[in-house]
């Protein structure tokens, strides 16, 4: 019988603890236990066959850290064909008919992966690649990943064995006491994702005891359509008399796993510190109970690394902010591929209260498949939404979904045959929660009948691939009532059909329904009031808004999904009468409560100098107090009478000059310094936006600098202070990042030909990385002068590796490039 | 050799089981964002005191239950061996160390972090607000010092009991003690499966505001000499 076959209608029993009998065996502190494989297969093969006979129906073969992180290639296939040949012995040899099946065992690399740990998905994904193809080779039933602490891994592991063998595969994670993995997934979230990746069992191993996994469990039972996996510690660990003891015993064990069984629990065994004798026990007390049947769940869910979304809980907000049409300033921002400002599209959409954020950054004259992954990179380094990754360029999608951390929506697929072609073997792959246009070849439907049909068509094209309609969310396009009156009926007339009777959740991207009238919020939230009504579960829309947050609010108060109103006079208070939409680039992070001190506003302070108050040297205040919102305001109102660079000259500079001296002269500390860096920057963002509304320009007035962390190093903050004054000195950096390898900044300064590169370390064993990074400039981009810093560097240091440059801290830095750019 | 004293045991602090972390000290936190002398001079034009404390605490009100407070251990005797000190999981030349630990016959070795949340809060504000970036590196770099503190101050207290003193933790990187002891420590003690702390190529740790450390424990004073 094959494993999946017997899978479906059985209790399954796993094996127990390895690790903790070898030990017991003889195993020293540091020896890799894998090698036992090798120079002890009588121990292995004893244990193992000891598991079967107690009624395991799969073991494990002993390869938990075989990879070639560990091994070297020729030892690696030594060691996994060892290990197969040691279970499969240990099968034939053990007591009992019943089913038994081997499983190479995969477990984590001990590395965590970019971007906070420096270790790369692909690289990742081919160290478990390796171990698949060695296992495949010498013949297995079913592949085990397990222990897995990050989602991230996780998923380059499942895609290793998807993407190198048809056999089936049990994924199970390690988490901890507060329910979640170490990198902070929740049960849902890991649900969502290895459910769309198609693992065939999935749930929890390792970590704790029985009774600390139950919530754990209990939430994959609440979400899972396949079978549920408990692998429990024996509790834990502590020591008595000189040994290791772990604290739950062989009969509490298999009470709680039975309890578990009962509920719908259908994989069990045991991790650390359990033994046959606990895999007997269960066994004994569970193979006569009737597994309980996996009911399909239809909750669609959508996640992140951190946690779910589901549709049917609440309307779904999916910002659209991150979309360059119609945006001069996210245009510049893509060109420029200035990743920080998109990054501050999607925090600020996060602080309005979306739930997901929609990423489109297609722009005809840049790269947009380079572009959208590393923005979905970038994104879901420092935001925990769900992404809806919304590209018209397949490649670009499949590149995107692939580094995604998560279960993403997929925007969007439509009734054409090509392109369902083109999408469903993507979500079929990586999982995904797919937008379908209701259109095909023949265009956009006038009548909601005829986009019913198209939907109807789609759901069934999807489930040839394997995609059940949970996974589809179908888009009945808003088109302009201004161009056709009945444009709106239409659209809610088959939106409202497809929930209520294909039982699929809708999206809309509202806004397009006002095209061409005026005071179009107006259109926009009514109908959007509207739609959630008819059905609608989703709103690709902009949180800015003011109109549409005020009818979610509203809506959702109504409707009773608020409890006490709570979150609706929460909002309220804090949107009283207007309507303004707040640039995304001034509004985040606002130390609040700071009210203009300038006289005519009745702040009361004079100005320092000149004991009168003007506007300018009011600016120059807001900058060196480092009074964000002020300085945003006070500029723009300069702005009226004075040309923006002469903004920059006369005021933010001089503003600069006084703290920074200040710092130079330690009568100013850091926090004050970027305090007045941070208010300089959003000076300089208006003066940016006044710009561009003149020409397509830039508002650097300065060389090019290329910055960067070297290779190997991961910390970035004192880089990213250079970067940020840098920035306020009109210089035009190109920020590459941290653990940036020596070829792509040289890359760099040859595109920009820049004639200043900054390069930062932290520590003494990315030195050498760093010197490297110069001797490659000063080969092939001789005419660029290398300033260094961080932590461990000196003067001396410096020299030794053959920069042109040290700067002890921030200020030096820009004191130096100014330096440079003077004898340019 | 009989180790007792090998396995790797782990214990949480803080949230509803672990014991509770003392609370966040300000004026450590300012200090590790760089404000070094004791006062910051008044000056109307700048942002003063009460301007960085608020700041400050927006940033821990931000952060608060956020962490994840871990550490994991394993003891082990020290022998004199002929390349220099025997540690029980490795051999270390370091004069510093050696030196450091004469009064000792064991060691408590350990790894402690605060969990990942941290490192995503500074890489967040980056984008928007270096110095609150700067104010969560300094608490991260607060939170880890006193979770040190709270675990050693605990290892005393049970030492004590046994009749044991301690000497001050001693990291990789102090003196001559090579950073590269970290692959040793990191194996002896298996971080990542334990807490989550894990190593990169560069013997940098992830998440970034994590420590591993020796605690010497002293002999017995009543016991033989070795």
């Amino acid at each position: 019988m094959k494993f999946k076959e017997f899978l479906k209608d059985n209790i399954v029993y796993l094996d127990g603890g390895m690790g903790t009998l070898l030990q017991a065996a003889g195993l020293k502190p540091g020896e890799h236990p894998e090698r036992w494989n090798i120079t002890h297969p009588e121990e292995i093969i004893r244990i193992q066959a000891e598991y079967y006979s107690a009624g395991s129906n799969v073991v494990n073969t002993n390869t938990f850290g075989a990879n070639l992180l560990k091994f070297e290639r020729e030892e690696l296939d030594e060691i996994i064909g060892a290990a197969i040949a040691n279970a499969r012995k240990a099968r034939e040899i053990s007591e009992g008919d019943h089913p038994k099946f081997v499983a190479l065992d995969i477990g984590p690399s001990g590395r965590l992966l970019k971007p906070y740990g420096d270790f790369d998905f692909e690289e990742a994904v081919s160290l478990f690649a390796e171990t698949v193809k060695i296992g495949i080779k010498y013949g297995v039933d079913l592949v085990t990943v397990e222990t897995m602490n990050d989602s991230y891994e996780t998923k380059a592991a499942l895609l290793a064995v998807k993407e190198n063998c048809d056999l089936p595969v049990i994924v199970t994670n390690a988490y901890g006491e507060d329910g979640k993995l170490m990198t902070g997934a929740s049960p849902a979230a890991m649900v969502a994702m290895l459910e769309g990746m198609r693992a065939d069992a999935i749930g929890v191993n390792c970590s704790l005891g029985p009774k600390a996994l139950k919530g754990v469990v209990r939430e994959y039972l609440k979400y899972a359509s396949v079978p549920v996996v408990m692998k429990p510690n024996a509790g834990l660990p502590k020591v008595e008399d000189g040994r290791t003891v772990y604290d739950v015993f062989e009969d509490e064990f298999s009470d709680d796993l039975k309890e578990m069984i009962g509920e719908g629990l259908r994989v069990a065994g045991g991790c650390c510190g359990t033994t046959p004798e606990y895999i007997k026990m269960l066994a004994g007390k569970t193979s006569g109970m009737k597994p309980v049947a996996i009911v399909k769940k239809d909750n669609t869910l959508v996640s992140s690394y951190t946690h779910a979304v589901d549709f049917a809980e609440e309307p779904i907000l999916i910002g659209e902010r991150i979309n360059p049409t119609g945006k001069k300033r996210f245009k510049q921002a893509l060109k420029e591929n200035d990743i920080g400002y998109i990054l501050s599209e999607g925090i600020s959409q996060q602080e309005k209260g979306v739930h997901i954020l929609d990423v489109n950054v297609g722009l005809p004259e840049i790269d947009e498949k380079a572009m959208l992954k590393s923005s979905v990179s970038e994104l879901q380094a420092i935001i925990n939404l769900p992404l809806q990754i919304d590209t018209a360029d397949a490649e670009a999608m499949e590149e995107a979904l692939r580094v995604y951390n998560g279960k993403a929506m997929v925007n969007s697929v439509n009734g054409k045959e090509e392109s369902m072609k083109a999408i469903f073997p993507l979500v079929a792959k990586y999982g995904g929660v797919v937008v379908a246009l209701t259109l095909d070849e023949n265009g956009i439907p006038e009548t909601a009948e005829g986009r019913i049909k198209i939907a109807e068509k789609i759901v069934e094209t999807a489930s040839t691939y394997g995609i059940d309609k949970k996974d589809i969310v179908f888009d009945t396009l808003a088109m302009a009532i201004s161009a056709d009156a009945s444009a709106a009926e239409a659209t809610i007339g088959a939106l409202s059909y497809i929930k209520n009777n294909l039982g699929c959740h809708t999206s809309l991207g509202v806004s397009n329904i006002s095209f061409g009238l005026p005071n179009r919020d107006d259109i926009n939230s009514t109908f959007f009031a509207m739609a959630l009504e008819k059905g609608l579960s989703a709103a690709i829309m902009n949180p800015y808004s003011d109109a549409m947050m005020r009818t979610y609010y509203a809506y959702r108060a109504l409707r009773g999904k608020d409890e006490n109103c709570a979150e609706y006079i929460g909002f309220a208070e804090n949107h009283r009468v207007d309507n303004v939409v707040i640039p995304a680039a001034t509004r985040a992070s606002e130390s609040h409560g700071q009210g203009c001190a300038c006289g005519a506003c009745g702040g009361g302070n004079a100005a320092p100098d000149k004991g009168t108050c003007d506007t300018s040297s009011e600016l120059q205040r807001a900058i060196t107090k480092g009074l964000k919102a002020q300085a945003a305001d006070l500029t723009d109102r300069i702005l009226e009478r004075e040309k923006p660079l002469d903004i920059v000259q006369n005021e933010i500079i001089p503003a600069l000059d006084i703290v920074g001296k200040g710092f130079e002269q330690k009568t100013v500390y850091l926090p004050q310094l970027l305090m007045s860096a941070e208010a300089a920057k959003s000076a300089f963002e208006r003066i940016k936006h006044a710009m561009l509304s003149e020409k397509e320009g830039s508002a650097a007035s300065g060389c090019a600098v290329v910055i960067a962390t070297v290779k190997g190093d991961i910390h970035d903050i004192g880089k990213n202070i250079v970067k940020l004054l840098l920035e306020n000195y009109g210089f035009a950096v190109s920020d590459l990042g941290k653990d940036v390898e020596p070829e792509k900044i040289v890359d760099e300064v040859i595109r920009l030909h820049a004639p200043i590169t900054g390069l930062s370390a932290l520590m003494t064993t990315t030195v050498p990385a760093m010197e490297e990074t110069i001797k490659q400039l000063k080969e092939k981009a001789p005419w660029c002068k290398v300033i260094v810093g961080g932590a461990v560097l000196t003067e001396e240091y410096a020299d030794l590796i053959g920069a042109d440059y040290y700067a002890k801290d921030a200020m030096t830095g820009v004191r130096i490039a100014e330096e440079i750019e003077s004898t340019l | 050799m009989t180790n007792i004293l090998n396995p790797v045991l782990t214990r949480t602090y803080g949230g509803v089981s672990g014991n509770p972390v003392p609370p966040f000290d300000l004026g450590e936190i300012l200090r590790y964002a760089g404000v070094k002398g004791k006062d910051i001079p008044e000056n109307e034009n700048l942002a003063g005191k009460d301007d960085l404390e608020r700041i400050c605490e927006e940033c821990i009100r931000e952060v608060e239950g956020k962490f994840s407070y871990r550490v994991c251990f394993s003891e082990y005797e020290v022998n004199k061996c002929e390349e220099g000190l025997d540690l029980g999981f490795a051999v270390t030349t370091s004069e510093a160390l050696i030196k450091h630990l004469e009064p000792c016959d064991r060691v408590v070795v350990f790894g402690a972090t605060i969990g990942l949340e941290i490192d995503r809060l500074i890489a967040r504000y980056a984008k928007i607000s270096p110095v609150k970036s700067l104010f969560f590196q300094a608490i991260g770099a607060e939170r880890i010092e006193a979770l040190c503190d709270l675990y050693n101050d605990e290892i005393r207290k049970e030492k004590e009991a046994e009749g044991r003193g301690l000497v001050f933790r001693f990291s990789p990187g102090y003196g001559d003690l090579p950073l590269a002891l970290q692959r040793e420590i990191f194996s002896a003690l298996d971080c990542p499966r334990k807490i989550g702390l894990t190593l990169n190529e560069s013997l940098l740790m992830s998440p970034s505001k994590s420590v591993t450390a020796i605690i010497g424990v002293k002999r017995k004073e009543t016991g033989e000499r070795v």
